[in-house]
């Protein structure tokens, strides 16, 4: 409940995420947060720096480079009366615990007939744009989105890294948080009492009547920026912030393309097989009729991502990019 | 087993390792020029090690690596030129910019990358290892991965898998005490790496990582065993790291303290005492050495700059294999 004491307050991304670690380790002592360096080192992204200090190592473990035995070892106590969260570097390393992931985490509660719940948060950083070539840039979160059993989060504001953490442990399902490395130096204010929020819809960003653009994580600040640019140009595009991955809240989408008519969707995953096509999917499923043009996808491309900054540039979804893709589905060619 | 070193060889030691060094420094500074970009894994104060192997080695052997490799290739014989463009991003680097400082490849002198996965190398180095193996090649394959690769559930089922199968695989362990941030006695419940190579039957030696002639005289006697066919083995190289992680670290996990008692240990300047010491060399030779490696860094940097950048065109290229002629080993 937003108190009317409430103020703003200067923050980044990162230490919005920080603070809600405190603040979920402060309120529950069954919560505490595993994974690789996120003690002593501060952590790799330097999110849980001073955590340890804080709350000792019981509470802040760092683990060895053993993410399928780290990831288990979470659904495990999950399982046993505690409320982990597991960070996990990036998505990339994330690939050594998918069995742990796709056929524990995912499972149990199901094969079990119901018998257990798996109160468990997995934290991973996504995304490229660094540079770090392509055994640390990928963007797998619609490959997580693909799995029934897990619910998947792409928090892309500050309010989002504030108060997903809370709701994702509140929640009896695992619960993957995917923390886009290009938004933890992202500046802004935020309310001094801002909490939990809902884990359930998508949320309108930018209001607008010719175009919904459709993003998620990373991408919200690029599709925003394209909307401006767009604005610029005569052109008033709806931004949709999809915020959860699983489950799909269709109905905002639904809702959005309905008056707007047209859809770009942006998605830093590979265009074949992504989630920007399941998306694509709904809305030819649930809003055909409603459609005046293609639905058109701003993806990465189909290339493992390269070191070299221009070709990185070329290989990912840009302002630009967006920007020609919208006016494409407005019939504006440039 | 090879005959006392003698003055010649101390002098390539020397030189190797002082490469890698000054290659290292020349990267940070690039790295602060804005020039190289990404992760960047410096190997200043474990150069004893990839001079000392790679030394051990012939044409025929392969080398698998990590992101922390500028030294391993160097010390191959990947040309430093070839590395610093690559890390410029140009299309004159090794790897024509898409891989970076993480990912070395050069398939001209049999070296596999450059693996930016911890442990991802060794499933890798097991297969080219049984791959000779099956078509009667005399090959070794080195597989160079850090402490922090212990704790994956792939080292264990490599050892297994090269030491049942038998294969001609010598796996490197450069211990240098911290995985990132995270200290060995913190992580493993078993410090003594060498007890797990041993309990899947594959001989073990701990070495000191820090005398070049040490590792050196190690990896001959293991490469020997290995080549003749006795299967895999396993040496843990004492070592240790000098700078930060990486790029971004800020280096809260050790003390000041130990970093400087093992700069004691200085790998190349103990050489240079040692060779000074015994005659060998003289401040007029060493500064020789000097201006000869720098000289070729010198140069290395001017043909990185002078490279140019792929065409952005080209970005698919080399998703897939198109020609008969890319299978080939
Ligand atoms: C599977 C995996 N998990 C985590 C990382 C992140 N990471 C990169 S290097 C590193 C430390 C590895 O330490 P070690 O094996 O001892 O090698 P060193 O860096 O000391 O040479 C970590 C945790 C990674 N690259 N791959
Ligand atoms: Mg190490």
């Amino acid at each position: 409940m937003p108190g009317s004491d409430a103020v703003m307050v200067r923050t980044t991304w990162r230490e919005a995420m920080r603070s809600a670690l405190r603040e979920a380790l402060q309120a529950d002592p069954r919560v505490f947060l595993m994974g690789e360096d996120v003690g002593r080192y501060g952590g790799c992204y330097a999110v849980s720096r001073g955590l340890l200090e804080e709350f000792g190592p019981e509470r802040i473990r760092d683990t060895p480079l053993s993410e399928s035995a780290f990831v288990g070892a979470g659904i495990g106590a999950a399982l046993n009366g505690m409320r982990p969260i597991v960070e996990v570097m990036t998505v990339n390393f994330s690939l050594l615990a998918l069995d742990q992931i796709v056929n524990n985490a995912a499972t149990l509660r199901h094969m079990s007939g119901g018998q257990f719940a798996i109160p468990l948060v997995i934290r991973m950083a996504t995304g490229a744009g660094r540079q770090l070539a392509a055994q640390h840039s990928h963007s797998l979160e619609g490959w997580y989105a693909h799995v029934p059993g897990l619910k998947v989060l792409c928090p892309a504001t500050l309010e989002d890294a504030r108060g997903m953490l809370a709701s994702a442990l509140a929640d009896p399902n695992p619960v993957i948080l995917f923390e886009h490395v290009g938004l933890y130096n992202v500046e802004g204010t935020l309310r001094s009492d801002a909490g939990a929020v809902p884990i359930d819809r998508a949320a309108v960003r930018r209001a607008g009547t010719q175009l919904s653009l459709i993003a998620y994580g990373g991408m919200i600040p690029r599709a925003l920026e394209a909307a401006e640019k767009l604005a610029a140009q005569g052109i008033d595009a709806e931004v949709i912030d999809l915020r959860v991955l699983r489950p799909l809240d269709t109905a905002t989408l639904v809702a959005s393309v309905r008056k707007t008519h047209r859809a770009v969707i942006v998605d830093e995953g590979w265009r074949s097989g992504s989630f920007a096509a399941e998306i694509s999917a709904r809305l030819v499923e649930e809003a055909f009729y409603d459609l005046d043009a293609p639905i058109a996808r701003v993806c990465s491309a189909e290339v493992p991502i390269p070191y070299a900054r221009h070709m990185e540039i070329a290989a990912l979804p840009q302002v630009e990019t967006i920007v020609r893709a919208a006016r494409e589905v407005v019939g504006t060619h440039a | 087993m090879t005959a006392a070193p003698s003055l010649d060889d101390d002098l390539a030691r020397l030189r190797g390792m002082l490469r890698i060094r000054r290659f290292e420094e020349r990267a940070a500074e690039l790295y602060g020029a804005g020039k190289i970009r990404g992760f960047l894994h410096l190997c200043v104060g474990e150069e004893a090690v990839a001079v000392g192997v790679m030394r051990a080695l012939t044409e025929v052997d392969a080398v698998v690596s990590t992101y922390r490799e500028h030294g391993h290739a160097l010390a191959r014989g990947v040309p430093p030129d070839r590395i610093m463009a690559e890390m410029f991003g140009k299309a004159e680097g090794c790897c024509r910019g898409r891989g970076g400082s993480m990912h070395l490849f050069d398939a001209s002198h049999r070296f596999y990358g450059g693996n930016a996965i911890v442990a991802g190398g060794l499933p890798l180095a097991t297969g080219l290892a049984l791959a000779d193996k099956m078509l009667g090649r005399r090959a070794v394959t080195v597989c160079l991965f850090g402490d922090g690769a212990v704790a994956e559930g792939e080292f264990h089922e490599c050892m297994n898998l090269a030491a049942l199968w038998r294969l001609p695989v010598l796996f490197l362990c450069e211990n240098n005490l911290y995985a990132m941030g995270t200290a060995l006695a913190l992580t493993e419940s078993q410090v003594d790496l060498c007890a797990k190579a041993r309990s899947y039957d594959m001989p073990a030696d701990r070495v000191d990582g820090m005398d070049v002639t040490a590792v050196e005289r190690a990896a001959l006697a293991a490469v020997a065993t290995v080549r003749a066919g006795d299967g895999p083995r396993f040496l843990e190289l004492a070592t240790y790291r000098f700078r930060a992680h990486s790029m971004f670290d800020a280096e809260l996990y050790r003390e000041k303290r130990e970093v400087e008692s093992w700069k004691l240990r200085d790998p190349i300047a103990s050489l240079s005492t040692l060779m000074k010491l015994g005659g060998a060399l003289d401040e007029a030779g060493l500064s020789a050495l000097e201006s000869e490696v720098a000289a070729e860094l010198d140069a290395a940097v001017a043909f990185a700059e002078a490279g140019t950048l792929e065409p952005v065109d080209d970005l698919t290229r080399d998703v897939y294999a198109t020609e008969a002629s890319d299978a080939r080993q």
